[in-house]
């Protein structure tokens, strides 16, 4: 179990916001870490610091030993780490099969693409129903399993989830939990951004919670669970 | 039967001038649909366009389909060129400021041809030799027959290559949201300035057209074109590619059909009028809708 993705020492600015404080964080292969915090915690924020859709003030950030803040944004993906932004970001006037050509934009190779296509639709049904259709017509859950089908299809290492669960029913938000459970299962190493803490620590591994851009807590994610200040601050109990 | 033979042929009149329309408003559909940009000095691409064909006929002897290349490159470099030194340091400014730098770059071309070239117009080689083809009693020449087609097939390469090819995805993604695109390891900039060569190359296919049915070519020729093209866009539904094309054939023929039966001198005026009609009845356009975003 190598470490897949390093964080160290992280700072953000907005203007003359502070938004993330020193920041170090680590996810080892195989592992789902959870990010958990408030609104406002800065959590979006860091994911879009790793992604490179934000510049960092200072810090250093590696994705096995690659150092990513030395990447443009538009290559992280060709490094194996693929983002499921928050409200999804769907093409929504793109097909369902032209967004899960978006997600292996960067790949050259045709026949890769459609086999992996494939895959996907065998484990989203509903999206191969639907291939056709323009995204934006798909039920929210629908679009976000199309969100996370287009990370599969960029053929990552590691893939960070940004708010999943996000407008959807609970039934739902325990489907997508399902799956994300069944992606590491097969694998894949996952960093899990979630307001739903609950939720978020039953399925994964090492967990670090977020107050106003620092670290305040970080530990097994089962320990979290049974931890009287995140029980009262994020469990609602 | 006369007045029928002379409604067609102010049809074809109307579809010529349509189709250059057309071309110059999916200029401004793709830039606009790319980085929501109205690219005041599209109009003026077509000047620039018109002048390197010119001198590339007279000057330089080249046959026109070579000319028109030459003006197809020259046009999309200045398209690139013009959104890397004046737009992209405002990526991230208000729209006013990029609204009012567009009118600027527009201003200093105008200006830059009148210093070097005069305002005095220069005539346009006749290139076109494709003798009149007769339909029953309608004659249509050999100019109006080439313009037709020939902004017909751009536009179906036009539409082939957004719709199908890796890049043509690349520029649809960055236009509905740039920065999921840059996740997918799209890149944005190149994607950019792909669509600005692009729509400044039709720009130059539509001067050749246009100072081939009207051969005079001066700093001002493509303020106006611009402006009714622009018009043509919004009516269609501004950033969207058949909206385009739909708005410039309709412009071409509403245009064509005034200047026949209500007053020559009017036309401009019910061109306008449209804009205004536009705006107020559905500002999104013909095809323009609202897209509902799930959250």
């Amino acid at each position: 179990m190598g470490k897949m993705l390093d964080v160290q020492e992280l700072n953000v600015h907005y203007g003359s916001i502070h938004a993330i404080r020193d920041i170090s964080l680590t996810v080892n292969e195989g592992e789902i870490v959870s990010l958990i915090g408030a609104n406002g915690a800065g959590k979006t924020t860091t994911l879009h610091t790793i992604t490179g859709i934000k510049k960092a003030t200072s810090g250093r950030i590696f994705l096995d030993g690659k150092d990513l803040m030395a990447t443009e944004p538009h290559k992280i993906i060709t490094m194996g780490m693929a983002h499921v932004p928050e409200g999804r970001h769907i093409f929504s006037q793109m097909t369902v099969a032209e967004n899960l050509e978006m997600g292996a934009f960067w790949l050259k190779d045709k026949s890769h693409v459609n086999k992996e296509m494939e895959k996907v639709y065998a484990q989203f049904p509903r999206l191969k129903e639907r291939y056709k259709q323009a995204a934006g017509t798909l039920s929210g859950g629908e679009q976000q399993m199309l969100a996370i089908g287009r990370a599969i299809m960029s053929k990552p290492k590691i893939m960070l989830m940004d708010e999943p669960s996000m407008g959807l029913s609970p039934l739902l938000v325990k489907e997508i939990f399902e799956i994300i459970k069944q992606l590491n299962q097969e694998g894949m190493t996952i960093l899990l951004v979630e307001q739903n803490a609950k939720m978020a620590l039953s399925i994964a591994h090492h967990a670090y919670v977020l107050e106003t851009g620092k670290i305040v807590l970080q530990g097994k994610a089962s320990d979290m669970l049974e931890n009287d200040n995140v029980r009262k601050a994020y469990l609602g109990a | 039967m006369e007045q029928v033979v002379m409604f067609l042929k102010q049809v074809i009149n109307g579809v010529q001038v349509g189709s250059i329309y057309a071309l110059v408003a999916l200029g401004y559909t793709m830039v606009y649909g790319i980085v929501k940009l109205l690219n005041f000095a599209h109009g003026d691409f077509i000047m620039v366009g018109a002048y390197i064909s010119l001198f590339a006929m007279t000057g330089a002897g080249m046959p026109v389909w070579l000319a028109a290349v030459i003006a197809v490159a020259g046009c999309a470099l200045l398209g690139v060129l013009t959104e890397k030194i004046a737009y992209k340091p405002l990526r991230n400014s208000p729209k006013l400021s990029v609204l009012i730098t567009a009118i600027g770059v527009s201003l200093f071309l105008q200006n830059l041809f009148l210093i070097l070239f005069t305002s005095s117009p220069k005539p346009y080689p006749n290139t076109v030799n494709i003798p009149a083809v007769n339909v029953g009693p309608i004659q249509i020449s050999g100019v109006t027959l080439v313009t037709i087609v020939l902004s017909a097939v751009s536009m179906i390469a036009l539409q082939l290559f957004v719709k199908k090819t890796k890049m043509g995805r690349a520029m649809r993604a960055v236009s509905e949201d740039a920065q999921a695109a840059t996740l997918m390891g799209v890149n944005v900039n190149h994607t950019i300035s792909l669509t600005f060569a692009v729509g400044s190359g039709l720009a130059a296919i539509a001067a050749v057209m246009y100072c081939t049915a009207y051969p005079m070519v001066d700093p001002y020729m493509g303020s106006m074109l611009g402006l009714k093209a622009f018009i043509a866009a919004v009516l269609g539904g501004i950033g969207i590619i058949p909206g385009a094309m739909l708005g410039g054939f309709a412009i071409g023929l509403i245009e064509s059909l005034t200047k026949a039966y209500i007053s020559s001198q009017l036309a401009d005026a019910v061109v306008f009028g449209i804009l205004i009609l536009v705006l107020l009845i559905k500002p999104a356009g013909i095809f323009g809708k609202n897209v509902g975003e799930k959250v």
